[in-house]
């Protein structure tokens, strides 16, 4: 049985964030815990993506407490933030790759910034981030411009690995990729946070991710977390949205895929 | 007794002016009968990356032995920790040795193991092509490039007219209500900022004008130099730069990001036209407006000048009237107006045809409004020397 004494990464309490007279988020409470795998889910339009941007500060919230880490985000001094900042990598939605740059190039990014390595031990760092991230040495030399949608997607999880992040923020991580695409890199975020001891909050609308990849969900309508917890508690749950977004036709199918994987 | 690797005694001195060596060192080394123990202790992070790599540099393979790398002491570590550990391991063994990790975590263990199926040397950046021959071949690309895309351009300009005579035969094809939206955001809208451009530069001429001509004594001639060089060349000249810089980037700009969306082949798919619907009515009104601005930048330049002339040279305005009238005539006008709807085609067209020639990304709207601003301004004077050229002959 979960409790509440387990450690938490994020705490988010009491948010609400607006742009003008729009409300998106009204007392919104979310909990992330150490080591887990978070999916938030909601309708189009429910913030689930300007909640991710506004936890990871790039959002200001109107009221309410953002804990990230044990330091509350709205508090801190610029420079206070960026070293926070340096521990946790974001994978935006369609890689936000530097164009200028190659991917290994992209990769060594944030390590020239924050920190004074040797070129070769960069390159070094470089090559074994790209090739956790599933992707073929060729690839580290190659522009943006010049990779697949799922590779650029790849490239942007080895850049927000680069420095070795405890909490790893992923924004629709499978959408606009195929079908195989799509299931291998819910099998990469399962291994790399096995492996890394990563922490994970993901926004997606991929029920198959849901599925394979999530320990807990969250679940966002109403402006607030109506309701987390496992699959099957999702399954459980009475609000008309949950049921119909659990219980879907799509759903099911997803569902039966993984019982069939097992 | 032989060391098997560089040992803190043997480099004590190289070490001793390094501080964080001293206590913190991130390995020790240690010699028990045939074995090395090789000591990883403190955080092996990111953070200590640097100074763990520089420590690994110093060790130097001496004798073939077995060596053991001891984690025991180890209190933080990353993948990039796990690489050098994993790496340390690789070039001890690829030296001969014959080398084993020990009381290793289980946690840590699986780090090094990840971070083991990665070691795959990529390149970071592709072959640098700077040679000679490059240059010239870029050379005779962008040349060959450079006639394409005149020919091309002459080509759409070509499609436009087209459009414009189908257009003239069956007005209701017109698309009146963006022809006067366009008309709004290229004339109307342009308003303050072509005044305010043409008054200053009127004030400038005068003041300028004044300035040489009144060593000659003939400052009062700065009434003609106004009228002449406003009316045939600066009126229009500037207006149009104006115009290129604000409205057909725009124009760029617009249909650029429409090609993205693929807006334009919705259009192209719905049986549409795309030049009728989007440039034709960007062009037509460049060309009702560009004439109308430039009349409107003559008169606000000439004022501009006229009361720097007052103030500063006493003319009064009723003399500065009887003055510029002797000195200009009906044709230093036209000259200045015939060239504007000319500009405003070539400005509009330009604009328009780089935006159709956007692909790709939002870097390619960049690069091609880029384009269209440099393209149309060189267009337009370029088109100025033809002119001043033909009016000359004709005697105008």
């Amino acid at each position: 049985m979960a409790t509440d004494d387990m450690e938490h990464v994020i705490r988010v309490r009491g948010l609400k964030t607006a742009f003008g007279r729009h409300v998106v988020h009204d007392g919104l409470d979310l909990d992330v815990r150490k080591g887990e795998i978070l999916g938030v889910v909601g309708g189009s339009g429910s913030g689930k993506s300007v909640l991710l941007r506004t936890i990871i500060g790039l959002n200001r919230p109107v009221a309410g407490e953002i804990e990230v880490l044990g330091q509350n985000i709205g508090k801190l001094e610029e420079s206070e933030f960026r070293t926070l900042a340096t521990r946790w990598g974001v994978l935006f939605q369609f890689g936000a790759l530097f164009s200028s740059l190659t991917v290994a190039q992209n990769v060594q990014v944030p390590i020239r910034e924050h920190l004074k390595l040797p070129q070769t031990l960069m390159d070094e760092i470089a090559s074994y981030k790209i090739s956790m991230v599933g992707l073929p040495p060729e690839a580290g030399a190659k522009f943006p411009a010049e990779l697949s949608g799922g590779m650029r997607k790849r490239a942007g999880l080895a850049r927000a690995l680069a420095l070795d992040p405890e909490i790893l923020f992923l924004d629709e991580p499978t959408s606009g990729l195929d079908p195989i695409g799509a299931a291998a890199f819910d099998r990469l975020i399962r291994q790399l946070r096995d492996a890394l001891g990563l922490t994970v909050f993901l926004v997606t609308h991929d029920l198959d991710t849901l599925n394979a990849v999530c320990d807990r969900i969250a679940v966002l309508a109403e402006k607030h977390v109506i309701v987390v917890g496992t699959m099957e508690d999702m399954l459980q749950q009475e609000h008309p949205w949950v049921r119909d977004y659990f219980h879907g036709p799509r759903a099911r199918a997803a569902r039966a895929s993984v019982e069939q994987g097992r | 007794m032989v060391w098997c690797i560089g040992s803190l005694e043997q480099q004590g001195e190289a070490f001793v002016q390094q501080p964080v060596l001293s206590d913190a060192a991130p390995i020790q080394v240690e010699q028990h009968e045939g074995v090395c123990v090789i000591r990883a202790t403190g955080a092996w992070t990111i953070d200590t990356s640097a100074t763990v790599a520089q420590v690994l540099n110093r060790l130097s393979p001496a004798a073939d032995q077995t060596v053991q790398i001891d984690l025991d002491g180890l209190s933080a570590l990353d993948t990039t920790g796990a690489w050098l550990l994993y790496r340390l391991k690789r070039d001890l063994r690829y030296a001969g040795f014959s080398v084993s990790f020990v009381n290793v975590r289980e946690s840590y263990g699986a780090l090094i193991e990840a971070v083991a199926q990665h070691d795959a040397p990529c390149p970071i950046s592709p072959p640098a092509e700077h040679s000679l021959i490059c240059q010239i071949e870029d050379l005779g690309r962008g040349t060959v490039r450079a006639f394409q895309s005149l020919m091309d351009l002459v080509g759409y300009t070509g499609l436009v007219v087209a459009a414009f005579a189908r257009v003239i035969a069956n007005p209701r094809r017109m698309r009146w209500a963006s022809l006067v939206h366009h008309l709004e955001h290229v004339g109307l809208k342009a308003m303050p900022i072509v005044g305010l451009m043409s008054l200053l530069i009127g004030v400038v001429i005068a003041q300028q004008g004044e300035f040489q001509l009144r060593r000659f004594g003939g400052e009062y001639f700065v009434v003609d130099l106004l009228g002449i060089s406003i009316l045939r060349e600066i009126g229009i000249l500037l207006t149009a730069i104006m115009v290129a810089g604000r409205s057909g980037s725009a124009f760029t700009a617009q249909i650029g990001t429409m090609m993205l969306n693929e807006e334009v082949d919705a259009i192209r798919t719905l049986g549409i036209d795309p030049v009728e619907t989007l440039v034709l009515p960007r062009v037509l009104a460049l060309i009702i407006m560009l004439p109308a601005l430039t009349f409107y930048s003559d008169i606000v330049a000439l004022l501009g000048g006229g009361l720097f002339a007052w103030l500063s040279l006493d003319i009064s305005p009723g003399a500065f009237i009887r003055r510029l009238n002797d000195a200009i005539t009906l044709d230093t006008f036209l000259v200045g107006m015939y060239k504007a709807p000319f500009f405003a085609a070539v400005i509009a067209i330009a604009g328009c045809f780089e935006g159709m020639r956007v692909r790709g990304g939002a870097e390619s709207v960049g690069e091609h409004t880029t384009r269209s601003v440099v393209e149309s301004i060189f267009l337009v004077i370029v088109l100025d020397a033809m002119f001043a050229v033909f009016f000359s002959t004709i005697g105008m």
